[in-house]
């Protein structure tokens, strides 16, 4: 008993209980409070976020000791890898919840449980990327998903987002049901769900046999599903584009990136010795994600579905990534997700921004004329989609450059290739959108009808954060390679 | 004792019906029974492990697993109940608006 | 094979009683048909509505409460049984785990999803 109590360690999972104090906070000021509080719900779960930040920054040591420490029994892991990906999600997170305040007072929807809901997700992801035993980060993934279910039908009213959240809802849990069976799989076949005693178990047993062969393709099954991976893709255009549209961008940028960080983790920690196994199945996936996502996205009308398209694509990268595995594969997702998260949620805010009430305005035609009725919007638009095909001076042009050239470096050739090609393609369905804004006049009628979104400051401030980051990301890379070499996991 | 591999086949064939049933049947309500069916599979694999590596981990696996599974419940059929209201209908064949 | 020979006389005899009763209620008892009789059955209590009607959603709503709380009481036998190893550390643990339920349950009396008008 004596050991169960000091494996307790409260500061290990700080940041997690700052959320956890601050989401259930706003649940009973939802239900107590008068109801000219209404606007505070936001920034309350700002000041959740914020705190979680400075902890995740501090806790337990600075960023340049790499400690690596145990706690729970085992079950818990803080070490430079997950607290990465959790300053990743709490900028997502973050950048979310001040497009949303906007937004929900124009939907009539200035709901607490909006903000928990949201708070819950985060946690849930952080879970994932701290979980060191497969029934944590499994409780990690139910986390987020159940909330993100809520959230994708959270306007009830419109009936494309009931339907998104019916899609995602069944879709999500039929894969989660891959991923559970994958993980009984491994653990009968190793006798253990923490990852450090997998690797221990299949490294002693040489060769785990059949059983652990099949549960490790059930987790790539399950994994694929949340990452939102080509062949396993099929709900992400329709969730995207009928969820609300900072629920998509939350959804785009931090799920996916905690998706990543379980399966790297799981993947490299605890199944290294079945790489032979898992490089063929997931070279396929990647191509495959590469191109059906581009090629899909090159004809589509509607901007959200356009995105949709373009973030399974964005997969493919990072899987492209995953593939190189070691030090400068895992270096290169986390770089990838920063930029990726920065640029995504920063083109899904000028979406919210424009779109007007109730969603009207989400087609590619909405935008023609942009340039001249809103130059600024014009303008970071612009510069998220630059970044988004790789343009540089970009994030997301330096984060392509790290992961094309760890693929090449680790012998990955033809998939570089594969995934430079894409990337040509990608530019025209990006630049279609550009030069929609830029060189072709609105249509004036239809510009009447629908009052277009004021800015707001929460909103600016979401876009100018999102900017920044993408021009420091492709202007001064160095400062965040430093961080990024830093965290890559130990790999046994 | 009944052999490990009698209570595998069982899950796996469980798990099996499970798929069919998510691929195939139209009304939401019952797909959703297909992935319980799943997520049920799953438990009594763990079950079985768990009884046969002489641990108990795996059957303490099982009961996060039913909460989940709970609040997957609740949290899918207010989605139907929610869709419902706006669509009239649960057959997952007639809702569409969606496409492209 | 001999672990499953009293399962299998437990599950004949179970039939063999089973079919016994029918068989001999239909040999031996009366038949008087009348309109009460042949109503569905509902616990001896005459029928008020008929059963096809539609009900409110909310008894939906409730049930949906009723699986949520109740499923969480998984969790307490564990430490129930438990209870004396863990200690006060265990009670604690666990007051915090019922705490934050009841933060749950707060949440859904006062938003008003246990109103039934």
């Amino acid at each position: 008993m004596e050991q169960v109590m000091s494996s307790i360690n409260l500061s290990a999972i700080a940041p997690e209980l700052i959320l956890v104090v601050c989401s259930l906070l706003i649940l009973l000021i939802q239900s107590f409070a008068p109801i000219r509080l209404k606007g505070w719900y936001g920034y309350v779960s700002l000041i959740g976020v914020v705190g979680a930040v400075a902890v995740v920054l501090t806790q337990p040591q600075s960023f340049e000791l790499r400690a690596i420490e145990y706690s729970f029994n085992g079950m818990w892991v803080v070490d430079n890898y997950c607290r990465f990906f959790k300053l990743i999600f709490l900028l997502g997170t973050g950048l979310t919840i001040l497009i949303s305040i906007k937004y929900l007072d124009n939907e009539a929807m200035q709901h607490g449980e909006y903000y928990a809901l949201i708070i819950f997700a985060t946690l849930g992801m952080m879970i994932m990327s701290s979980g060191a035993e497969l029934i944590t980060i499994f409780l990690g993934v139910e986390l987020m998903s159940i909330s993100l279910y809520v959230l994708a039908g959270y306007t009830r009213n419109r009936m494309i987002s009931n339907e998104a959240a019916l899609k995602y809802f069944l879709l999500g849990s039929f894969a989660t049901c891959f991923l559970l069976y994958g993980i009984a799989l491994i653990y009968g076949s190793t006798g253990t769900t923490s990852i450090p005693a997998i690797a221990k178990f299949i490294a002693g047993a040489g060769f785990g046999g059949p059983t652990i062969v099949m549960g490790m393709a059930l987790l790539v099954i399950g994994f694929g599903f949340k990452t939102a991976s080509v062949p396993f893709h099929m709900w992400a255009p329709d969730v995207y584009e009928g969820a609300p549209a900072p629920v998509t961008a939350f959804m785009s940028a931090g799920p996916k990136a905690a998706a990543f960080a379980a399966f790297a983790r799981i993947f490299m920690e605890a199944l290294p010795s079945l790489q032979t196994n898992w490089t063929m199945l997931i070279w396929v996936m990647a191509v495959l994600t590469m191109s059906v996502g581009n090629v899909i996205a090159l004809v589509q009308e509607n901007i959200k579905r356009m995105l949709a398209y373009s973030s399974i694509a964005h997969a493919g990268y990072v899987l492209v990534a995953f593939l190189s595995a070691g030090e400068r594969g895992i270096s290169s997702i986390l770089y990838y997700m920063l930029a990726y998260t920065c640029m995504n949620i920063g083109a899904f805010a000028v979406i919210t921004v424009l779109a007007g009430k109730g969603e009207q305005r989400v087609r590619i035609a909405d935008f023609r004329g942009l340039g001249y009725r809103h130059p600024i919007a014009a303008l970071a638009m612009t510069l998220f989609l630059f970044s988004l095909a790789g343009i540089p001076p970009t994030g997301g042009f330096m984060g392509k450059f790290y992961i094309f050239s760890a693929a090449i470096k680790e012998g990955f050739v033809g998939l570089a290739i594969i995934g430079v090609i894409n990337s040509v393609v990608s530019v025209y369905y990006y630049l279609r959108v550009t030069v929609a804004m830029y060189m072709q006049a609105p249509d004036t009628a239809a510009e009447k009808e629908i009052p277009v979104t004021v800015f707001s400051p929460a909103l600016v401030i979401a876009i100018f954060i999102s900017a920044y980051g993408v021009l420091s990301l492709g202007l001064f890379p160095s400062t965040y390679l430093a961080m990024v070499k830093l965290s890559f996991l130990t790999l046994l | 004792m009944v052999p490990l591999a009698y209570y595998l086949i069982v899950s796996a064939l469980l798990f099996c019906l499970g798929v069919l049933g998510v691929l195939t049947r139209r009304n939401s309500i019952v797909i959703f029974m297909s992935i319980e069916l799943m997520l049920n599979a799953a438990n009594l694999g763990f079950v079985a492990f768990s009884h046969f590596l002489g641990g108990l981990d795996g059957q303490l696996f099982v009961f996060f697993i039913m909460v989940v599974a709970a609040a997957e419940v609740t949290v899918g059929l207010a989605v139907i109940v929610a869709l419902y209201r706006n669509w009239d209908t649960i057959f997952a064949d007639r809702i569409h608006l969606l496409k492209g | 094979m001999n672990e499953y020979i009293s399962v299998l006389i437990m599950l004949f005899l179970a039939a063999a009683t089973a079919a016994g009763m029918i068989v001999a209620t239909s040999l031996i008892g009366p038949k008087i048909e009348f309109a009460d009789k042949m109503e569905p059955f509902e616990c001896g209590e005459s029928q008020i509505v008929s059963s096809k009607r539609r009900f409110s959603v909310k008894f939906y709503l409730v049930a949906l409460f009723f699986v949520i709380f109740d499923i969480e009481a998984v969790f307490v036998y564990p430490w129930a049984v438990l209870f004396k190893d863990l200690g006060w550390f265990g009670f604690v643990e666990m007051m915090i785990f019922i705490a934050i339920l009841t933060i749950g349950l707060i949440y859904v009396w006062r938003r008003g999803a246990l109103e039934w008008e």
